[in-house]
């Protein structure tokens, strides 16, 4: 079991990792939703079926699609779709700062005495997730779909709208 | 080294990489990204404690995850929706470039 | 009735234990997924090279002409002909392309559509993987073949791919809408998401002969038929297959594909098309059960079989009478129809299901509610999606 663990967090990590030095934002992006991807796979090792397919139809139908169309909608400088780089000192405070909270969560991960239930992974029914979802947390549910619809109109609004077109030239 | 340290490690360093994506990277788009990736792994420490957790019936690591999933759809559209309006404004998704907050 | 289950319906379980048998037991698990994984590639590889001919005949036959007839008796060696064509023609990598991604997106595309192919209970006993959230997993696969249709797009670094690419992603995002929210209201009938579980809600009849099929309520029909027309435009069928059409276009995303991957690329359009039909014979077609109580005796994979392909033969005589739509019009259709169509039907099948236990006399009254449930949106949208156009008028051409 660990060694499915094992090659996930392996999956995970590699095409995060290499998602971070890659210039061209469209292999950037396919390689974050390949992350996505192991997410959902580490989500059915845990046993939760039901949040790995709403993550593969969410991240890897949904998101990835509105992050490509607005890759290609807008124009990265000359080079097509390679980014320009930021400068070196944000780069180097960028991976300070991510090295130093790697290193504390880590830190706190292996400090923090922990008393993991052992034995087979849990299941949880999807009609025991509905049954949850509409009775226990029905208000979180309701909002949830309040923020969704806001958010649609929203992005309809904002990338469509907005003012006149400024035409330039190529 | 039990496995839900190993799956809370997992999830912490991706944190990690999303974080650095969202400050190194210059692109709006890949700024949204990272902030998704951590996001995401907020949401496998939620089922990664469900999954070892004392009370896995409750489900609430998984409904949390659920909600978070849905929520981050709403951001990435509004997130890519104001990037888009940023470049229609000032023709640049360059965060440095992007200084001004009128159109 | 376990015990007197005839012989041919176990015939497929006897083979596949009497493989298991020869084995020792540890290497049981990995045999029986291997069989699993093989047999589905088998039966669907053959299903997908006899369907291309069929298709080309049975478009021969609509069309007036023979369709190929030249290799084997009738033609029949034309799928293994044009698959040795199709090998050994030069595989053509664009200099400017990226490889990676180039080579990725066929390879993508057929792996999620063969994915799709694990949950459908193809017979009482013939389902390669039982998944409590099984419809949703076919779903996910599903969308998830977007992505490849972009890589292929994008790949080529050719700018008429690109814009075909996102005209293909706008219809495929489009349809996936009205597709999801048509299979809704069996999700809330048979309250569940696992294909076989939905199976067994329809079986049985009513009033002894009439089967309780998905299809036979409105809401069903209804369903149905969003979810047909949703298919045809997920797996890029006329007349919805704008992202390659032949005749117009240069075969848009698929532009700089050339020799096995872009047979490929056909490969998991038929195999989209026949998990997307298997898909709905199971949702709302009974799945494997016998239309009749007396015709039980027929085993249930051949049920499963005869409605797929039924479902295979629509799909092609559509191709062949339907002209193929405009892009505006297809996003119009998709949005300002099915959509609210969809979503009204889930009403439909809400007052279904709680008018479910008003007593027998109101069971006419109950039908009419969902007949008019049904039918008043159809008309009332339709008469909006084509208000403003008038029959067609010639105006170059001689009458």
């Amino acid at each position: 079991m660990n060694a499915v663990l094992a090659a996930i967090a392996l999956l995970i990590l590699a095409s995060a990792g290499i998602a971070l030095t890659l210039r061209n934002i469209v292999r950037s992006v396919i390689l974050l939703v390949v992350t996505w991807f192991g997410i959902a796979a580490f989500y059915l090792w845990a046993g939760a079926e039901f949040v790995a397919f709403a993550q593969v139809l969410v991240y890897g139908g949904a998101v990835s699609m509105v992050v490509l169309f607005a890759v290609l909608l807008v124009r990265h400088g000359k080079a097509g779709v390679a980014e320009t780089p930021a400068p070196s000192g944000r780069i180097v405070s960028a991976l300070l700062a991510g090295g130093a909270i790697a290193g504390a969560l880590a830190g706190a991960v292996a400090l923090t005495p922990l008393a993991p239930a052992a034995g087979p992974a849990p299941f949880a029914p999807v009609r025991h997730i509905g049954v949850l979802l509409l009775n226990t947390h029905a208000a979180s549910l309701l909002a949830a779909g309040a923020i969704l619809t806001v958010a649609l109109l929203g992005g309809v609004v904002l990338a469509a709208g907005g003012g006149p077109e400024k035409e330039d030239g190529p | 080294m039990s496995t839900l340290q190993a799956c809370l490690l997992l999830s912490s360093l991706l944190f990690s990489i999303g974080l650095a994506v969202a400050i190194a990277r210059s692109s709006a788009i890949l700024v949204l990204m990272g902030i998704e990736l951590m996001l995401n792994a907020a949401s496998m420490n939620f089922i990664a404690f469900w999954r070892f957790g004392p009370n896995p019936e409750a489900a609430t690591g998984v409904l949390f995850a659920l909600f978070a999933i849905a929520v981050a759809a709403a951001e990435a559209a509004v997130g890519l929706a104001l990037v888009i309006a940023l470049y229609r404004h000032q023709r640049t998704i360059r965060l440095q470039e992007a200084t001004r907050l009128k159109g | 009735m376990p015990h007197a289950e005839p012989w041919l319906e176990r015939a497929p379980l006897l083979l596949r234990d009497a493989v298991n048998a020869l084995l020792p037991a540890p290497a049981r698990w990995w045999v029986d997924s291997f069989l699993d994984i093989a047999v589905l590639l088998g039966v669907f590889g053959l299903l997908f090279a006899f369907l291309t001919l069929a298709e080309r005949k049975v478009l021969g036959r609509i069309q007036n002409r023979p369709g190929p007839n030249r290799a084997g008796w009738g033609g029949v060696l034309q799928p293994f002909a044009d698959g040795i064509k199709m090998l050994t023609k030069e595989d053509i990598v664009p200099r400017l392309a990226d490889p990676i991604l180039h080579f990725a997106a066929p390879v993508a595309l057929v792996a999620f559509s063969l994915m799709s192919f694990a949950v459908i209970p193809y017979g009482r006993h013939l389902l390669a993987l039982d998944m409590d959230s099984g419809v949703l997993y076919f779903f996910a696969a599903g969308a998830s073949s977007e992505l490849a249709v972009f890589m292929a797009g994008w790949s080529g670094r050719n700018k008429y791919s690109l814009l075909a690419a996102m005209r293909a992603l706008a219809q495929l995002i489009s349809y996936e809408l009205p597709l999801l929210l048509s299979f809704v209201p069996v999700v809330m009938i048979s309250g569940s998401l696992s294909p076989s579980a939905i199976v067994t809600a329809q079986g049985g009849w009513h009033l002894g002969f009439i089967p309780r099929w998905n299809v036979l309520t409105p809401w069903g029909f209804a369903g149905f038929a969003i979810f047909m027309v949703a298919s045809l435009a997920e797996s890029n069928r006329s007349p919805f297959d704008l992202p390659e059409a032949e005749s117009e276009l240069i075969a848009g995303h698929l532009t700089e594909y050339s020799g096995f991957k872009y047979a490929l690329f056909f490969m998991a359009e038929y195999f989209g098309m026949c998990a997307l039909g298997g898909m709905a014979v199971t949702l709302f077609l009974g799945g494997w059960q016998a239309p009749c109580a007396f015709l039980g005796f027929i085993p249930s994979y051949a049920w499963f079989g005869a409605k797929l392909l039924a479902l295979l033969l629509g799909f092609i005589w559509i191709r062949a009478t339907l002209p193929r739509l405009r892009i505006d019009q297809l996003t119009r259709f998709a949005w300002k129809f099915l959509v609210p169509l969809a979503l009204v039907n889930l009403v439909t099948v809400g007052f279904w299901h709680l008018s479910a236990s008003w007593s027998r006399g109101f069971d006419p009254l109950r039908w009419a509610i969902a007949i008019a449930l049904v039918v008043i949106p159809f008309v009332a949208m339709g008469r909006r999606l084509s208000a403003g156009l008038g029959p067609r008028t010639y105006r170059f051409a001689a009458q």
